[in-house]
């Protein structure tokens, strides 16, 4: 009888996921069907940029300094036992522009900006705004999923460009004026070490999926959390979580094809 | 149909998770009339408000507006229906990010192309009438429960709209805001030409200002009348109601098993 149980709760478990998998494919589809008034309003995804993008910033800058003075100096300490320490300035660029700059701009992304949104859906939802607006023949999905989507999709490359960017200043400061790397050597290496094809623009590939994923996470739980005190609570853990592992997981499956056999 | 009447509700059943919500409802609501309903919470009338705002859709029966059903609309003809609707929520529901100008200003700016001066001029007006010119830079954070409810309220009818509902617009006010916003809904009704639907459970604020009065009860209408015939009315219920009276034929006590077994039965 137990085994039954279980096996039935994973089932339920199971089908849910599914269902729910589904209703925010068809939340995705509608925003991009709806994305048209948002575009005819444009300030609107201006002003989003700005409470997602913008306000953003400076977690994703301090934060992108502070790995990128990680890397260098973790990456002259490996280095070091080749005697390849010249080679510090690709290491920390290409970890950046690959792998960190994207992922770790998108985990920061979705708890600050992603929880931000499905917060403030949710609350419209519970006191009736998103209702209000029905009422008064607006559609919430054009009026205000669709710019917010746009917002971060705009906003999450850019991030993830100034973090990379500000990480390999911070691998800078730590390699070369603090620990003394040629600093010839470290500009040149880089420039010749990073791709701008293979590296850059699939880094940038890769934070524009990102930003799609976490963006449409975090609406799609506002939209769709119980208008209560804790289902609120609730959604915005769970925009955190599902869109961390999404990130991490289509991390994985991105790098796999991008720089399969490099 | 009678040709004064703007809402019409014919035999509607609203069945919701096999439980039923709404049993045979029969409402008219004329041109130019505010009509309340009232009943204790829980009782469908929020329901009720939903399908006659198309929001949902009824198990049996029909819901006519201005010569047209409502369940037989598409998006795009209930959307052209809800332009010449307004709709008070319970508290106020205004947009908590944009100011207090920009919430009155939204439906015109939407669904109109009228200039940025205009609309100032318009959005003045209905701030004026209730009121609250003055708050107009404020954000909704910053306003009293009272003058929440007014600037919603001028919000509600920014487009002129020919049919208002009221959603508990009297929940959780103070006396005088409470008489301040009865005052209102009664003149910008008269003032507009509208049609008013009150859904309430504040029976001494409604029936001062009222036309016609629903009790609903558990999904069906229990009495109905002018406020000069509930209030001379003597069915149980009715008293009941006027008088918040605890026990009667709406009991005190949810269902439930008997008492003393009950007790008994923990030890």
């Amino acid at each position: 009888m137990a085994a039954t149980k279980t096996i039935r709760a994973i089932g339920h478990r199971i089908v849910d996921a599914v269902w729910r998998i589904g209703s925010a494919t068809r939340f995705f589809i509608l925003a991009l069907l709806y994305s048209g008034m948002g575009f005819k309003r444009f300030r609107l995804i201006i002003k989003e940029i700005f409470s997602s993008g913008v306000m953003s910033l400076i977690i994703i800058l301090v934060a992108g300094l502070f790995v990128g003075m990680v890397l260098g100096l973790q990456g002259y300490e490996t280095l070091k036992r080749y005697g390849s320490e010249s080679a510090l300035g690709s290491l920390v660029a290409l970890s950046l522009v690959r792998e960190l700059g994207p992922v770790l701009a998108a985990l920061l992304f979705a708890s600050r900006a992603g929880s931000a949104m499905t917060a403030e859906i949710g609350l419209m939802k519970a006191t009736e705004q998103i209702s209000a607006m029905e009422m008064m023949a607006v559609n919430p999905i054009a009026r205000i999923v669709a710019p917010r989507f746009w917002a971060g999709v705009i906003s999450m490359p850019l991030l993830a460009a100034m973090f990379s960017a500000v990480g390999v200043f911070g691998g800078y400061l730590v390699g070369v004026v603090q620990i003394g790397v040629d600093e010839g050597s470290f500009w040149a290496q880089m420039q010749a070490a990073v791709d701008f094809r293979e590296d850059i623009l699939n880094g940038v590939l890769k934070s524009f999926v990102f930003g799609t994923v976490v963006t449409v996470i975090a609406l799609f739980e506002g939209y769709d959390a119980q208008p209560t005190a804790e289902g609120v609570s609730g959604a915005t853990t769970r925009t955190v979580v599902n869109s961390s592992l999404a990130i991490l997981m289509l991390d994985f499956v991105l790098t796999a094809i991008m720089f399969r056999g490099n | 149909m009678s040709p004064s009447a703007l809402v019409e509700i014919r035999d509607l059943n609203f069945t919701y998770d096999k439980r039923p919500v709404l049993q045979g409802i029969n409402m008219t609501f004329p041109k130019g009339k505010m009509v309340a309903i009232m009943g204790l919470s829980g009782c469908g009338k929020t329901t009720l408000l939903r399908h006659i705002g198309g929001a949902l859709k009824p198990s049996r029966g029909s819901v006519k507006i201005d010569g047209q059903m409502m369940q037989d609309l598409d998006s795009a003809g209930l959307y052209a229906m809800r332009r010449k609707m307004g709709m008070l929520f319970q508290f106020g529901a205004l947009f908590t990010d944009m100011t207090v100008y920009d919430n009155v200003a939204f439906q015109m700016r939407e669904h109109t192309d009228l200039p940025e001066e205009l609309i100032h001029d318009l959005v003045m007006m209905k701030l004026h009438a209730v009121g609250l010119r003055g708050a107009h830079k404020m954000m909704p954070s910053e306003l009293s429960g009272g003058m929440a409810r007014r600037v919603a309220l001028a919000r509600t009818v920014a487009l002129d709209p020919t049919l208002i509902m009221y959603d508990e617009p009297f929940a959780g006010l103070d006396a005088i805001s409470l008489s301040v916003i009865g005052d209102l809904i009664r003149r910008l009704n008269d003032a507009l030409g509208a049609t008013s639907i009150i859904v309430t459970h504040d029976i001494q604020e409604s029936l001062k200002i009222v036309d016609y009065v629903y009790f609903m009860a558990n999904g069906v209408i229990v009495a109905e009348g002018t406020p000069d015939e509930l209030r001379a009315c003597d069915t149980d219920f009715v008293r009941q109601f006027v008088h918040g009276e605890m026990d009667g034929p709406v009991p005190f006590h949810y269902p439930s098993g008997d008492y003393r077994q009950e007790l008994n039965s923990q030890g």
